[in-house]
């Protein structure tokens, strides 16, 4: 079970993403920005950081970085794609998931351990989770806002593809406390918090944030 | 030689959390009266040429597509001469 992990210039927590799948028992695979190999990989995640500087706007140049040329058209055709924090901002910038990122609304950069609940288990990326469970990973984002209109968000509450939601306090002053969703077919999904930083006692604040990464594996086993 | 100017702004029903940080401090300031402020940003683009035909199509296109996210952005394009 291969992973694909990508790398653009600006990438701060490949590693860590990589070290994730390590633990959860896949074979972490490097993908390079500028080259549209996926590598034959099972699943890809595009980690956090600050792609391309977040010139622009979040994930807009990566958006059209050669890698991505091979993965939204493996996406829609239903390879499994995590997209953390930066990733989500490119997933949205891709226009594989609905919606956009912009500044919290606090204008502060905010790094905390977030509470989330667990709200959709049947996406190829929370199948470990039970429905309404409750995790706490690291947050840590100065665009972390997610916007939509109301049709939209409608849609995304009545297909059930609010797969997180920030409890205790909305970081970032995302619509109805959104921290993360998924595509229609659930093999798509965005997630601002970062569960790579949750999977060893030693570093994180739980090792919740591993169910994401042993979801996908299974999930794909499955498939 | 062409110069295009374009002007992005986050559309009026998204929250511009910078453009209220900004009419904060404009009224700290004693600008009294401000109603509201956006902040938007504004490309300077020089070209080599005319801009017509195609090339002018494929401009607007990725103001639309790269320089503006239609999601939460609105965009104007003109072109200076």
């Amino acid at each position: 079970m291969r992973v694909g992990v990508v790398t653009f210039p600006g990438t701060l927590d490949d590693q860590d993403a990589a070290r994730a799948v390590s633990i959860a028992g896949g074979e972490p695979v490097a993908l390079w920005h500028g080259d549209d190999d996926l590598k034959g990989v099972d699943a890809v995640v595009l980690p956090g950081g600050f792609s391309y500087g977040d010139y622009l706007r979040c994930g807009a140049i990566s958006r059209f970085a050669p890698v991505m040329t091979s993965l939204v058209p493996a996406a829609e055709g239903g390879l499994p794609v995590l997209g953390i924090c930066n990733g989500f901002q490119i997933l949205c910038e891709s226009h594989l998931l609905p919606g956009a990122l912009t500044r919290n609304d606090s204008l502060h950069f905010i790094c905390r351990d977030q509470r989330l609940r667990i709200e959709r288990t049947d996406t190829m990326w929370t199948s470990d989770f039970t429905d309404g469970q409750e995790i706490v990973i690291p947050l840590k984002n100065g665009e972390g806002c997610y916007v939509a209109d109301d049709a939209v968000l409608d849609e995304l509450e009545g297909e059930g593809r609010i797969i997180a939601r920030y409890l205790e306090v909305n970081p970032n002053g995302s619509r109805r406390d959104i921290a993360g969703i998924s595509n229609a077919r659930g093999n798509v999904v965005g997630l601002m918090p970062h569960p790579e930083h949750a999977v060893e006692a030693l570093t994180g604040p739980s090792v919740d944030g591993l169910g994401f990464f042993t979801s996908v594996l299974t999930s794909v086993v499955n498939a | 030689m062409a110069r295009v100017v374009v002007d992005v702004f986050l559309k009026p029903e998204i929250l511009d959390p910078q453009g209220r940080a900004v009419q904060g401090a404009l009224g700290r300031l004693g600008m009294e009266g401000v109603r509201d402020v956006r902040q938007g940003k504004q490309f300077v683009i020089d070209l080599e040429g005319d801009l017509a035909g195609d090339r002018a199509k494929l401009m607007e296109k990725l103001a639309g597509e790269l320089l503006s996210n239609p999601v939460i952005e609105d965009f104007t394009m003109r072109v200076e001469a």
